[in-house]
């Protein structure tokens, strides 16, 4: 057990190698001078060339991105265009706001998703079933943006009841939370459904009825605990999802993580922000997915077996 | 004499038969398959008598057919061209001559829906193709060669997957701009590892079959095999990813154009005009009500229809 959980950590490096190579490749050209938009466009060209020697902009390409690997090691992410502060800082300080967001996002989605799924499953082809399976597609096929604005319409502007943006007391996470968890609720549910139901075919579920168990019991005891393996998979790629559909529901709600921060830096063409934000972004959902395939092979002795 | 490696061998296939189970009601439409196909029924021809007994997955492929005709007649249905602005009439709420209202300029939002629909259904075909195409060939190589190849691409996917996919076609989007083409290519780039992973899985279940081997024997060049004997048959993953595929490439071009990364005015983009409703909430909100809706609706569809031919192709998953 141990030896896989190393494993895969160890996994991470050559990936986040990657990842990093990826952002700093695709930032590296993009047009427009940092140089120029720290001093600004009327900047004297003596002063710009003096300023690229100094960060070093005229280096061959390897040697800028060996530069950049071996300062983010260090937590150097380089400093921001706009503010000059270290990118990391900035960063560092909206991330919490952001993994607030995403993980009241996921526990939405598996409040709302987990039970329905059950239920559902339980009683297939009820009406319950048809309507929350429809609901469910509903809530895939709603663009998330939308779904935020609707609800500041409706519970902020029309009833009052929850401020329409802002951060700091449960209030304001609320309908951002909906508003990111609602599309996972919908897939946790789906997912939930069908694993539920492939598992209630099996011959053990059989066997518990047979020996005369309650039906809660065997639902519980028997299916769930199968049933889950597959959820948490979903659960947890739900996770990286919302990590990215934060950028989009951040900026509804003026929420202050970093998804907010990469689309301000973006419009500034602040790159170092935008680069470092997609490098801790992944690095996040990258480590979330360890933890789950950890939890995973955790809960399922099938797998636990294979590294003992 | 049974050797410990055959052990490993059957605990392996009884392993992937538990992972598999095939339902007895599968088992019969699989039967059921058989004597079609023995009665002279094409495979495809079977599928559509499946997805037309569906009829949620037919609801979804006639709102398609509606949003497609309207996208390609748009300048015949649209009451308006999508460019006029009239200023007098600014963020008017829907009226007899405007029926679902106008926007910020005071151009017609039902107008700039329907020619909207022409960009969204652009989009979204587009840039499924261009991630099908780059992901498709690189999954079919990797499956098919193996080896070291199989390796590095599947370890680039790995990196590629690392990144949640809105926030890849932010990035690329930021770094090249947005309009049109980029947007497209941000998006189908940015899922590129999905469908190499769905095309190398179904080539590497192809590729040991017996068929194979015959093409093989009678001197079938590689690319040969590939295009006409492997892609052919992995066809109904492919299918059903990529029109789910393009419900999730139009929501996340919506996503991008409403952050202002996206498509760039006067186009009418559906999340570009949602985000230009978004300062007039309070006093006009049917301005980002109504492209919001058209979005819904549209991927409702997509994901209607998706659901329906998954269940078509493969009778087994059927619930």
């Amino acid at each position: 057990m141990h030896k896989y959980v190393l494993r895969r950590v160890l996994l991470l490096i050559p990936v986040m190698v990657g990842v990093s190579f990826v952002v700093f490749t695709i930032m590296f050209f993009t047009p427009g001078d940092p140089a120029k938009i720290l001093l600004g466009e009327r900047a004297p060209e003596a002063e710009v060339q003096a300023l690229r020697t100094q960060m070093g902009l005229d280096d061959p390409f390897f040697v800028q991105y060996a530069r950049f690997v071996t300062n983010a090691l260090r937590g150097d992410l380089g400093r921001s265009l706009t503010t000059r502060r270290p990118a990391s800082q900035e960063l560092f300080a909206r991330f919490p706001a952001t993994m607030q967001l995403a993980a009241a996002g996921v526990l939405v989605a598996v409040l709302i998703g987990i039970p329905i799924g059950i239920v559902s499953a339980t009683r297939q082809y009820s009406l319950f079933d048809g309507a929350s399976m429809v609901i469910a597609l509903v809530g895939v096929s709603m663009p998330n943006f939308w779904q935020g604005i609707m609800m500041v319409l409706l519970f902020s502007i029309y009833l009052r009841w929850f401020p329409s943006s802002g951060y700091g007391t449960f209030a304001h996470l609320i309908m951002p939370a909906l508003t990111i968890g609602t599309s996972s609720a919908a897939t946790i549910t789906r997912m939930t459904r069908s694993s539920m139901l492939e598992v209630v075919r099996q011959d053990y579920i059989r066997t518990a009825r047979a020996k005369g168990l309650s039906e809660h019991l065997v639902i519980t005891r028997h299916a769930l605990k199968n049933a889950l393996i597959p959820i948490i998979t979903v659960v947890g790629l739900q996770f990286g999802y919302l990590l990215g559909g934060a950028v989009l529901t951040e900026t509804i709600f003026s929420w202050p993580g970093v998804g907010r921060l990469m689309v301000d830096a973006i419009r500034q063409r602040d790159y170092p922000v935008v680069q470092g934000g997609v490098l801790l972004l992944a690095l996040t959902f990258s480590v979330v997915n360890l933890l789950v395939d950890v939890l995973y092979a955790y809960i399922d002795p099938r797998i636990k077996a294979q590294y003992k | 004499m049974k050797t410990e490696a055959d052990n490993v061998v059957t605990a392996d296939v009884d392993e992937r038969q538990q992972g598999l189970p095939e339902s007895d009601a599968g088992r019969d439409t699989a039967m059921q398959v058989l004597t079609d196909t023995r009665r002279g029924r094409s495979q495809w021809a079977e599928v559509w008598r499946r997805l037309r007994r569906n009829w949620m997955a037919m609801f979804g492929l006639a709102i398609i057919i509606v949003i497609f005709f309207t996208a390609i007649f748009a300048e015949v249905i649209a009451p308006y061209d999508y460019r006029t602005q009239n200023l007098r009439r600014i963020a008017d709420p829907p009226s007899r001559e405007h029926l679902l209202g106008t926007d910020d300029l005071g151009r017609d939002i039902l107008s700039r829906i329907i020619y909207g629909a022409r960009v969204s259904l652009q989009v979204g075909f587009v840039a499924v193709s261009i991630s099908l195409i780059l992901g498709g060939t690189l999954g079919a190589l990797a499956g098919y060669y193996g080896g070291r190849l199989d390796n590095v691409v599947m370890r680039f996917m790995d990196v590629l997957l690392a990144i949640p996919s809105i926030l890849l076609a932010i990035a690329i989007v930021s770094a090249f701009g947005g309009g049109l083409v980029n947007v497209m290519v941000a998006v189908g780039i940015a899922t590129i590892p999905v469908y190499a992973r769905i095309v190398k899985a179904s080539v590497i279940s192809i590729k040991e079959q017996e068929y194979i081997e015959a093409a093989r024997a009678i001197g079938a060049t590689d690319l040969r095999i590939i295009l006409k004997h492997i892609l052919p048959n992995s066809m109904a993953p492919i299918i059903v990813q990529g029109t789910l595929g393009v419900a999730i490439a139009i929501l996340s071009a919506a996503g991008l154009s409403f952050i202002g990364l996206g498509i760039e005015p006067p186009t009418p983009e559906w999340g570009a005009m949602l985000s230009s409703g978004r300062h007039l909430i309070r006093r006009a909100p049917h301005v980002a009500t109504f492209p919001g809706v058209a979005i819904m609706i549209t991927i409702f569809a997509l994901n209607l229809l998706g659901d329906g031919l998954r269940d078509a192709l493969d009778p087994r998953l059927k619930q």
